[in-house]
């Protein structure tokens, strides 16, 4: 067989006290690299998006938080972005594209319609889109500025980060 | 030139329709359901009211005959616009399709018996067009509880 002996050569720095390996907890590495790759699915119905585009362009740019890169199939989602109003009709379609998306995942009900129905208090009008899916972040406004926007991105970061990440089985 | 149409106009459907008003520059017709066919069938075919703009319907709870549907037409060669208003009963909120002479008609009788349920004879395809199947009632009558809901998806408790 044919072998090939590796020289094995100190590395410069090995006595320098520079970065070599660091400890963390697993929770804690994988929610830090989640947290900064939330690929969101804009769920958008109504005139927020507006709003949505305007934070999504280069002033504002959600991609400092990574988060600007919408994927627009759910499967390949982890955030949820309902913008704009859901009506009764709509409410099977918006369960159906939640249900597609992987684990881990995310809602963010953008905006006051999405929040709790805002000024439809009527027939159409789902009142709430966490009536018939759970939401992680609200963010009132109608529309909400690029900055509550942001704020709400940054607050689901750090829900993220905080939160457990069961990678393998409950317990891991 | 628009008042001369509307003389046009009123002096020859006055006989079926009693004396028209005007308002807001639009000639006005109060029509008994019967004269509604023939009236808009001279109006396409006399007067050149080649758009038909839209129906919809009013409903005057506590009133009888309860509830106006209302039609808007308008004529590219004249400029001009002619509302056409008809009462109905509650009992039989039911008035004649203009399918046959206007096609975009379809879809705008569907949409008035979606919100106020009246029917249109001659319109076979009155399924839901902006609520959906299984709605039961119709939300833009007046006795149509305001926040009524009829969920398609269960909530979550």
């Amino acid at each position: 067989m044919y072998a090939r002996t590796i020289p094995i050569v100190p590395a410069a720095h090995a006595k320098d006290g520079a970065f070599e390996y660091l400890t963390t907890r697993k929770d804690e590495l994988i929610g830090w690299a989640r947290k900064f790759s939330i690929f969101p699915y804009p769920f958008v119905t109504a005139c927020c998006a507006m709003e949505f585009m305007a934070v999504s362009a280069s002033p504002y740019d959600t991609d400092r938080f990574g988060a600007a890169l919408p994927r627009f199939s759910p499967r390949q989602a982890d955030l949820l972005m309902v913008v704009g109003t859901v009506t009764h009709k709509q409410a099977p379609i918006l369960l159906k594209v939640y249900e597609q998306m992987c684990e881990p995942k995310w809602v963010m009900a953008f905006g006051v319609c999405a929040t709790s129905g805002g000024f439809y208090q009527n027939y159409a009008a789902l009142p709430g889109i966490d009536k018939i899916i759970p939401v992680d972040i609200y963010i009132p406004g109608c529309p909400p500025r690029p900055e509550m926007v942001i704020d709400g991105i940054m607050q689901l970061q750090d829900q993220i980060a905080r939160s457990s990440h069961p990678i393998i089985t409950k317990t891991f | 030139m628009a008042a001369n149409v509307f003389d046009t106009v009123q002096q020859a459907l006055v006989p079926a329709s009693g004396p028209g008003s005007l308002s807001h520059g639009i000639l006005v017709l109060l029509l008994a359901p019967a004269e509604l066919l023939p009236t808009v069938q001279r109006l396409k075919g006399e007067f050149a009211f080649d758009i038909f703009l839209d129906v919809t319907a009013v409903d005057w709870l506590r009133q009888t005959p309860r509830f106006e549907v209302v039609y808007h037409f308008y004529s590219t060669l004249h400029k001009v616009r002619v509302r056409l208003k008809t009462r109905v009963d509650e009992a039989d909120p039911s008035v004649d399709s203009l399918v046959p002479l206007y096609g975009s008609a379809a879809f705008m009788e569907r949409e008035c018996h979606d919100m106020y349920g009246i029917r249109f004879r001659g319109n076979a395809d009155l399924r839901p067009i902006l609520l959906y199947e299984g709605f039961v009632g119709h939300p833009l009558r007046k006795d149509y509880p305001k926040q009524q809901e009829q969920p398609l998806v269960p909530y979550r408790s």
